[in-house]
């Protein structure tokens, strides 16, 4: 046995860090914490907490069912907290054009073949492959991250989930 | 295999059994505890261990985005393709005084004579990669080598860790025990239920897992890909051993544990700020700062790289802010 404690946040339990200024203003960091933005958004909400030019990563609390989405490039949800299963479907014809950047929300379930489903623990990353539709599932409130590029559903508060002073 | 570029070096010392190299006009040499540098405004000094770790990183990033800085005096700047080795370029004082000085090279030029230096420098049972309680201790008159440990491939991942013909996942049986510091580290893996046809596709892996198992230090592996966009995860114990002044943002966001960071103005070196990163924080590093990171316990990091080559000239043209975001 060990005695070795590594520590993980969850939405009941994060403690944030943050910016100390010697002669530099805060907001140069962009500095927020996942679990947080989880925390104060709607399910399914794809809050932007990092980006890089086009590409982002958005924060989401899955609790319940997500829509459906579809995205013509690859993303990755890893998630931080909790447990959610991903549905994978193939559309029978592309539901996005290929050029278009960002997941699309969809009004309702694609038609098209099953692709399969992941159960995913924290820390679990899951390929969200190129040309499928996808929706989330979490009996508990959870928390995912998603490596993307910004797109319709990418919701952006800076000032409201950064460090500001 | 020979090398396309000639390495100059001594024979070895007859005391501490070193060998001196030359590149251009730097000169460098190392006794049982420092490695010494001249060039021709100056010398410089610094402690062995953290010469060998610095440029450990150097070799295994290929000079790596922007500048890699030993510390407050020697290092490398990337030009991608050419690179500058400089002595008191980004120190204020060297600057004003007119101490500095650089030579550019062929990138793979500078790396042979590189690898050279940290293939005779690093004794037997020395890793340089290793947190300093992991390895042995670095000094003392040149006593074998440490071949397997500096060789190491930097993992590229070209889709995503573990999917068919990528970057497999790490095991016992693979040589990746789980590190001392994450013996607690759940090991179970995502329950994936592909279709028929789609096992390609229908793909995860515990990430968390994979970094327990890391065997080194400072040393970002690209996990994921979307485009440009580069998962650059690590496992982060001690110092990091370079002060990194990044030519474009990169960001970080802690996946567990705590990492101190010290950041400085990238010209001049001059402290601007602190930032404290716990777990699911999340922070940009801004395109004109170097940054240092302090991790008391081994922790994972997820940095994360925009691996566009547009961005250095954007940025230093002042085309594209030095931050991400303006809010
Ligand atoms: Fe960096």
């Amino acid at each position: 046995m060990t005695d070795v404690k590594t520590v993980f946040g969850s939405l009941r339990n994060y403690q944030k860090g943050g910016v100390e200024v010697i002669d530099d203003d805060p907001r140069n960091y962009v500095f927020s914490n996942v679990f947080e933005v989880a925390e104060k958004s709607q399910p399914y909400e794809r809050v932007a907490v990092g980006k890089n030019f086009d590409y982002v990563i958005e924060a989401l609390r899955a609790e319940g069912t997500s829509p459906w989405y579809a995205c013509a490039h690859d993303e990755f949800a890893l998630v931080m907290d909790g447990r959610v299963e991903v549905r994978l479907m193939k559309p029978e014809t592309p539901l996005v054009p290929s050029d278009k950047s960002g997941a699309l929300r969809l009004t309702a379930a694609p038609s098209g073949r099953k692709m399969g489903r992941v159960v995913a623990g924290r820390g679990h990353m899951t390929l969200l492959p190129k040309g499928s539709a996808y929706q989330f599932h979490a009996d508990q409130p959870s928390v995912v991250t998603i490596q993307t590029i910004q797109g319709d559903v990418t919701v952006e508060r800076w000032a409201d989930i950064c460090q500001t002073k | 295999m020979s090398t396309a570029f000639a390495v100059q070096a001594s024979e070895p010392d007859n005391y501490y059994g070193y060998r001196r190299f030359k590149k251009g006009a730097f000169e460098f040499h190392r006794d049982e505890y420092f490695v010494h540098i001249r060039w021709p405004k100056g010398t410089h000094t610094m402690a062995a261990d953290i010469f060998l770790r610095a440029l450990q990183r150097d070799i295994a990033w290929n000079f790596f985005y922007g500048t890699v800085n030993f510390d407050g005096v020697f290092g490398t700047l990337n030009h991608y393709g050419t690179v500058d080795m400089f002595a008191g370029r980004f120190n204020d004082a060297y600057r004003k005084a007119g101490r500095d000085y650089n030579e550019t090279y062929k990138s793979e030029d500078l790396m042979a004579t590189f690898k050279a230096i940290l293939e005779d420098w690093t004794n037997r049972g020395y890793d340089p990669f290793a947190a300093p309680e992991e390895t042995k201790q670095p000094y003392g008159r040149k006593d074998g080598d440490n071949k397997r440990a500096i060789e190491r491939q930097r993992v590229t991942a070209k889709r995503m860790v573990g999917l068919p013909g990528d970057t497999p996942q790490r095991s016992d049986a693979g040589g990746y025990p789980v590190n001392r510091h994450f013996a607690d580290v759940p090991q179970d893996q995502p329950e994936v239920y592909p279709e028929p046809g789609f096992e390609g596709e229908v793909s995860a892996f515990n990430l968390f897992a994979y970094l327990s198992r890391s065997d080194v230090t400072w040393n970002p592996s690209v996990c994921s890909v979307v485009k440009d966009s580069l998962y650059c995860p690590t496992s982060e114990e001690f110092i990091l051993p370079v002060e990194h002044g990044n030519d474009r943002v990169e960001w970080f966001m802690q996946l567990s544990d705590e990492i101190i960071w010290e950041i400085k103005r990238k010209e001049t070196g001059a402290p601007r700020a602190r930032v404290v990163c716990r777990a699911g924080d999340i922070c940009a590093m801004p395109a004109d700062i170097r940054h240092q990171g302090f991790s008391p316990k081994r922790s994972m990091l997820l940095v994360w790289e925009n691996n566009s080559n547009a961005i250095p000239a954007l940025i230093e043209s002042g085309k594209a802010p030095v931050v991400p975001v303006v809010f």
